[in-house]
């Protein structure tokens, strides 16, 4: 249930607050031990809390543990750190300041599972972090259930959840089709629980300051703290903390400030939307939508005004349609006439019926492929033609609004 | 009786011949994902399937006559074993080799849903290698080696088969030239179908 | 009330167009060759009438890339 109304959202440190030497008594002298939790206690408390997914999907947390614990087999729980988005830093940044909580988070959920197994999937830059980490909990004799340590390769669609179990199996990290659902056939046959490092940390904390603590930062509909990587034109980039709802200009200035005036802001990342950048405008999924937009995995890139946002998008949907796990036919042959597409637009190659054309292949793209790659650079394409909707009509007469 | 025992025999040997024929013909225009020979797409998959069925049959046919038939000498295991028969060993081995080859191509087909695509797709490049083994035995076996009729008939199906693999090498069979090739995924036992 | 829906396995289909041959009303081939629905949905649904085609089409599918599901 609700506590008293919730401070205003704003910028402040819960995962990220506290000493982080790394050590495990510091941890423990801080945090206290970890609470043993049954399944259904957990998947209460989870659902009081109203945590939701920190990956990118936003998924209600206790949905997705209470599918597994419905499978009533023995599950696998998997930590995905995997981060495959370049312009994102925070499982990096947590897995490096707060291993503990994260893995307090596993342990948590592995034990109330009754798991079978328990993984953690991180790029080479966390490996050795997270293995130390799991030598001092071994020595501690803190984990009851073993975790394997797995290392994720540096491409986009690698901590996609089906890519994720691949990889975990040895096989390529790309994703693959949906049979049946991973919370009930995923590693091995076992039901799966794939979830995102931040939110396991989020979970170890919940289950020692209780939900009401929990929901007394962010907003009612969307209640707690999410990790933003604030990149792009500010002057000190980098991991920021703040309850959901917080206000853009507020994280803006928690990274520096703007070093220029902004023209937009790219918010959830390069499957994410370009938004106005209003200094007001509260970093939420309701504030977001109306744009094409939701806070995502947390990433927010700010465009200043001399940089062409067309140019910048079609760079980013260059990339992506690099990065195409090339299984599918619709996505590794229209991503990359998308981006030429747009690529065109922005260089002002201009055609008639250019930005029709853009929308046709955005369309074309979207729903057509294993996993949800297309479908996310379709959204952002979309969302950068009306975002610089004026640019584009600039372009389209050989001009850029953005050239001084 | 066994005249016409060998002359059922031979007869079935060369329609079975020319049904094979039929089926590379088909089998490449499957491929093309065009409609071909003026059937469409389905109508090409289901005739290329259904010829080689028929084929099944005849090859079977002409096999029973021949075990029935003492002038051939074959014995059920020359079925299986190439090269180890009585009457012209060879020629006669590279029938059995052929019709091992047919069984397998036509028996993972028919159990393709349960083997999936892979081993189904690996099996199925022998018909490349079974369509000549299937002529060569026609020509050097069949008492008819000489007349004209056989060389006329080798002579057409084998043009039609040169004819349908210059089509599938040549850079127009592609229906989307332009298309970009897939990764094809690595599928874990579990996943076959 | 449950329906019969077609999904496209993605990392098997070679756009070979069997498919979008035997259900016209429900597939089109795009730029690529590559079948898409005509009512927009990754999922195309299946109205009785056209179960047998659609039976057909994911039995004949060369890449074994379709199948019916229940959703």
């Amino acid at each position: 249930m609700t506590t008293a109304a919730a401070a205003p959202a704003r910028v402040e440190r819960r995962l990220l607050a506290g000493p982080a030497d790394g050590r495990l008594e510091t941890y423990l002298a801080t945090h206290g031990r970890l609470p043993v939790l049954d399944a259904p206690r957990l998947i209460e408390v989870l659902r009081e809390a109203g945590l939701t997914g920190h990956g990118g999907a936003g998924f209600p947390a206790w949905r997705k543990l209470s599918a597994v614990h419905a499978a009533r087999r023995p599950a696998v729980v998997i930590a995905n750190g995997a981060e495959g988005e370049p312009a994102s830093g925070k499982d990096k940044a947590l897995l490096g300041a707060q291993p503990q909580l994260v893995l307090d988070g596993l342990q948590l959920v592995a034990r109330a599972l009754g798991a079978s197994g328990a993984h953690i999937y991180v790029t080479a830059a966390s490996v050795a972090g997270v293995r130390s980490a799991l030598a001092e909990r071994h020595r501690a004799g803190l984990d009851q259930v073993a975790v394997n340590v797995h290392v994720a390769p540096d491409t986009f669609v690698s901590g996609e959840e089906s890519a994720v179990l691949a990889a975990i199996s040895g096989r390529p990290a790309v994703p693959a089709d949906k049979r049946v659902r991973i919370v009930e056939s995923g590693l091995g046959g076992a039901p799966t629980l794939v979830q995102n490092v931040e939110t396991l940390a989020h979970i170890a904390q919940i289950v020692r300051y209780g939900p009401g603590w929990f929901r007394s930062a962010g907003t009612s509909d969307e209640p707690g703290t999410f990790l933003a990587t604030i990149g792009g034109a500010v002057l000190s980039p980098g991991v920021v903390e703040a309850g959901y709802g917080v206000p853009l200009g507020d994280l803006i200035d928690a990274a520096g400030g703007a070093t220029e005036p902004l023209q937009a802001v790219l918010v959830g990342g390069y499957h994410g939307g370009w938004v106005p950048p209003n200094p007001d405008l509260p970093v939420s999924r309701a504030a977001m939508t109306p744009y094409g937009a939701s806070p995502g995995a947390g990433i927010v890139l700010a465009l200043p005004v001399g940089a062409c946002g067309l140019a910048e998008t079609a760079r980013i949907a260059g990339y992506l349609a690099g990065q195409a796990a090339g299984q599918c036919g619709p996505c590794i042959n229209g991503l990359p006439r998308l981006a030429d597409t747009l690529t065109d637009l922005a260089r002002r190659r201009a055609r008639p019926g250019l930005p029709a054309e853009v929308e046709r292949l955005a369309a074309l793209v979207t729903g057509r492929g294993a996993c949800r790659h297309p479908d996310g650079t379709a959204r952002l394409i979309r969302s950068s033609l009306r975002a610089f909707e004026s640019d584009v009509a600039a372009h389209l007469s050989g001009r850029c609004l953005a050239v001084r | 009786m066994t005249d016409a025992l060998w002359y059922f025999a031979r007869g079935a040997g060369v329609v079975t011949l020319v049904l094979l024929t039929i089926v590379v013909a088909l089998g490449i225009g499957a491929r093309s994902g065009r409609p071909a020979f003026g059937l469409p797409r389905f109508g090409v998959n289901m005739v290329h399937r259904n010829a080689a069925l028929l084929a099944v049959v005849m090859v079977v046919g002409h096999v029973v006559s021949l075990l029935f038939d003492p002038y051939a000498q074959l014995r059920v295991f020359d079925l299986v074993l190439p090269f180890v028969g009585n009457y012209r060993p060879f020629w006669q081995g590279l029938g059995t080799l052929g019709f091992d080859l047919l069984i397998a191509i036509v028996v993972t087909s028919l159990l393709r849903q349960r083997i999936g695509v892979r081993v189904w797709r690996l099996v199925h490049w022998l018909a490349y290698l079974c369509w000549p083994i299937a002529l060569l035995h026609g020509l050097g076996n069949g008492t008819d080696n000489g007349t004209w009729w056989l060389w006329t008939v080798s002579g057409i199906c084998l043009a039609t088969v040169l004819a349908a693999v210059g089509w599938r090498v040549s850079p127009s069979f592609a229906r989307f030239p332009a298309r970009v090739a897939r990764r094809v995924p690595q599928r874990s036992l579990q996943e076959v179908r | 009330m449950s329906e019969h829906r077609l999904h496209i396995d993605w990392t098997a289909c070679d756009g070979r167009g069997l498919c979008a041959e035997l259900l016209p009303e429900l597939l089109v081939e795009d730029d690529w060759g590559y079948p898409v629905s005509r009512d927009g949905t990754a999922e195309p649904a299946i109205p009785r009438r056209l179960e047998g085609p659609a039976q057909r089409a994911v039995d004949r599918c060369p890449a074994l890339a379709l199948r019916l599901v229940r959703r």
